[in-house]
């Protein structure tokens, strides 16, 4: 009697998961994307893009500019990233998936280039060609990568912090993480600048939060409790730089610590406004998304492509903040 | 029957106040720490370093506790973490999207915790499905229902700036408000758990659940009950999570439950169930965040705090295997 109950649960659980699963692929569906279920129907172009998340509204950001770009260029997409960027395993599992469903080319951002190495030799061996976005691949396999110059954008930032901070001082940094080309591009092109240009500024410490705004606000507090007199903070990603502001708040210190940010999000922008952060690079999300569909489209067509598409960063602070160019690459 | 009440009342005292050589175990180590790390370094023996500490083990803390009843009980809750973001997420709707004041927002949060903790103990009392697997399936669903109801973008409390000063607001001693309130459901935990008939029943069904079935209880009804606790805990650490943040953000959360149950075994409750304490749980917790913001002080890496961190939960529980097994 209770094994039938248990089975009968068991057949209605993976009945209703083949119903939820079957009415929504694993990504948001774009009004392109979800039907195309195998290699592209017809002469629209099927590009399947693998980034390396979903939850940060810069990803949505990403995802809007594939979207509306692939509509605009008749192409269809699906867009997936895994729920945290230390997730290398579920990623790789989308890049199976992506590469199963015969697209005619791939656009991924790495969390991990090297472990993704293998899957990549496979699109390479059956002619789809891969095009690396944000972090990108770091290898040969990409035909292009559609990114930002993160290293020149930190070394940016590095200028405004040593402007802030009068050239001379303690400074710490809070980056994502130390595997992907964003947390190891931004924080070398911020050490490296900090390092050639302002002998008299000292980095006290780099410390690792994973973009968890509350574990970073927390190694924030720890930093500034080992070093009273730290000047300012490099928060290489959204969820670093909000556990800086986060931590700044709690201890009471707004106003006697530089806060430098990346990317944007409400909390980042509400900061600048008010004074609290100094200001941020913002790279152009939107931008990388159309870029990386144009670029995957170009690659099916068979042209050439140049090694790296840069899609710019700007910096933003106070005085700027309000120009429409600026506006129009922020994101909320 | 007054008899076995009475008995049953005192022996759940014993048991969450009688093994205290676990506890008196963890105090010591939580002295220890505090001792090695305040001599080797000058900044770590502010005070505003200790309230750092207090402030860091506060989210924890809440849900260590919530998390102590259902281990207690010989179950497990892997989904306190999503679910304390799931409440958060609730508080943001209710509080920020719909306009709603707080003091209805926050019963709302709480409420949402105690129903998914009430969904888990049905899951395992009437389905019979082992705890572990039904709240790992929770613990995927609240993350989902966290980021659908919130679109997968947080939301701010801005609006509502008597939210961070309630919580995070400096109101004695220069100690923010969710330390008080920590200690306060601690004190609340406690008591339900050694006062309680609910307290009673939770170390019953750890310590023989046929026996307790046997003797006419409702086991089933108990259980849910239990984990209802657990979730109502998870829901005030996803309130106080909340106002650290300022926002509900949906994507934080995963990993909140490894910590919770290192805290609660680290304290003295064992994972077989049976025996446990508030009071161990709580100097579990500590002793976490006073590693953790101590080796940041010192600036060790990031992998390194992890290492030393899983190694201290594996020596407290050989500890505690150790000296059960001299025991019997």
């Amino acid at each position: 009697m209770r094994f039938t109950r248990i089975s009968g649960l068991a057949a209605g659980g993976m009945a209703l998961a083949l119903v939820v699963g079957a009415c929504s692929s694993s990504s948001s569906p774009a009004p392109s994307s979800g039907a195309a279920a195998s290699a592209g129907t017809g002469s629209a172009p099927y590009i399947a893009i693998v980034s390396k998340g979903s939850q940060h509204q810069f990803w949505q950001a990403v995802q809007k500019g594939a979207t509306d770009e692939a509509a605009a260029k008749g192409a269809t997409i699906t867009y997936e990233g895994p729920a945290s960027e230390s997730e290398v395993d579920k990623q790789l599992t989308m890049l199976q998936t992506a590469l199963d469903k015969h697209p005619q080319a791939i656009c991924f951002a790495a969390l991990d280039s090297k472990a993704a190495t293998p899957l990549l030799e496979k699109a390479k061996a059956a002619g789809i060609p891969v095009v690396g976005f944000d972090s990108g691949v770091d290898s040969t396999i990409p035909v292009t990568t559609v990114a930002t110059d993160n290293i020149a954008a930190a070394a940016v930032a590095a200028d405004q912090m040593a402007t802030a901070i009068g050239g001379s001082g303690k400074v710490a940094l809070i980056v994502h993480d130390q595997t992907s080309q964003t947390g190891q591009t931004r924080r070398d092109g911020f050490v490296n600048q900090i390092k050639a240009k302002y002998p008299n500024i000292q980095i006290v410490d780099i410390q690792y939060g994973a973009g968890d705004p509350v574990k970073s606000a927390d190694i924030a507090k720890a930093i500034m409790t080992a070093n009273p007199d730290l000047k300012g903070f490099f928060g290489a990603n959204e969820g670093s730089i909000k556990g800086v502001l986060n931590a700044l708040k709690e201890t009471g210190k707004e106003n006697s610590v530089i806060a430098i940010g990346y990317d944007s999000g409400q909390q980042q922008i509400d900061a600048i406004n008010a004074g609290v952060e100094y200001g941020a690079i913002t790279q152009n999300p939107v931008g990388i998304g159309a870029k990386c569909v144009d670029a995957a489209l170009d690659a099916i067509a068979g042209k050439t492509l140049p090694k790296t598409i840069d899609t710019g960063f700007y910096w933003y602070d106070k005085t700027n903040i309000n120009d429409p160019n600026i506006q129009a690459v922020l994101y909320k | 029957m007054q008899t076995t009440t009475a008995k049953g009342q005192s022996r759940a005292r014993a048991l969450a106040s009688g093994d205290s050589v676990q506890r008196l175990l963890a105090l010591g180590a939580l002295l220890i720490l505090l001792a090695f790390f305040s001599v080797i370094s000058e900044p770590f023996r502010t005070p505003d370093n200790y309230v750092s500490i207090l402030v860091a083990t506060a989210v924890n803390g809440v849900l260590a506790m919530g998390v102590t009843f259902v281990i207690i009980t010989g179950g497990i809750d892997l989904s306190v973490g999503t679910n304390m973001t799931f409440c958060s997420v609730i508080l943001g709707l209710v509080v920020t999207n719909a306009g709603f004041p707080l003091w209805i927002g926050i019963p709302c949060a709480l409420a949402a915790g105690a129903l998914v903790g009430a969904v888990n103990g049905t899951l395992i009392a009437k389905a019979k499905i082992p705890p572990f697997i039904a709240t790992l399936g929770m613990l995927n669903v609240c993350r989902g229902l966290a980021q659908i109801l919130s679109d997968v973008k947080p939301i701010y409390f801005e609006g509502t700036p008597q939210f961070y000063e309630l919580f995070m607001g400096k109101s004695l001693f220069g100690i923010p408000n969710v330390v008080f309130i920590m200690f306060g459901a601690g004190i609340l935990a406690h008591l339900v758990l050694t006062r309680t008939t609910l307290g009673r029943y939770t170390f019953a069904l750890g310590s023989n659940e046929e026996a307790t079935r046997l003797s006419g209880v409702n086991v089933d009804g108990w259980k849910i009950a239990v984990y209802g606790v657990g979730g109502l805990f998870a829901g005030l650490g996803g309130i106080l999570i909340a106002a650290r943040m300022t926002s509900a953000q949906p994507s934080v959360g995963m990993g909140y439950e490894l910590d919770a149950i290192a805290a609660a075994v680290i304290g003295g409750t064992s994972l077989s169930g049976g025996e446990g304490s508030i009071v161990g749980t709580i100097i579990g917790a500590f002793i976490i965040s006073t590693l953790t913001i101590g080796l940041s002080i010192l600036g060790v890496p990031d992998q390194w705090k992890l290492v030393i961190t899983g190694l201290v939960v594996i020596g407290a529980v050989w500890l505690d295997v150790l000296r059960r097994r001299g025991r019997a």
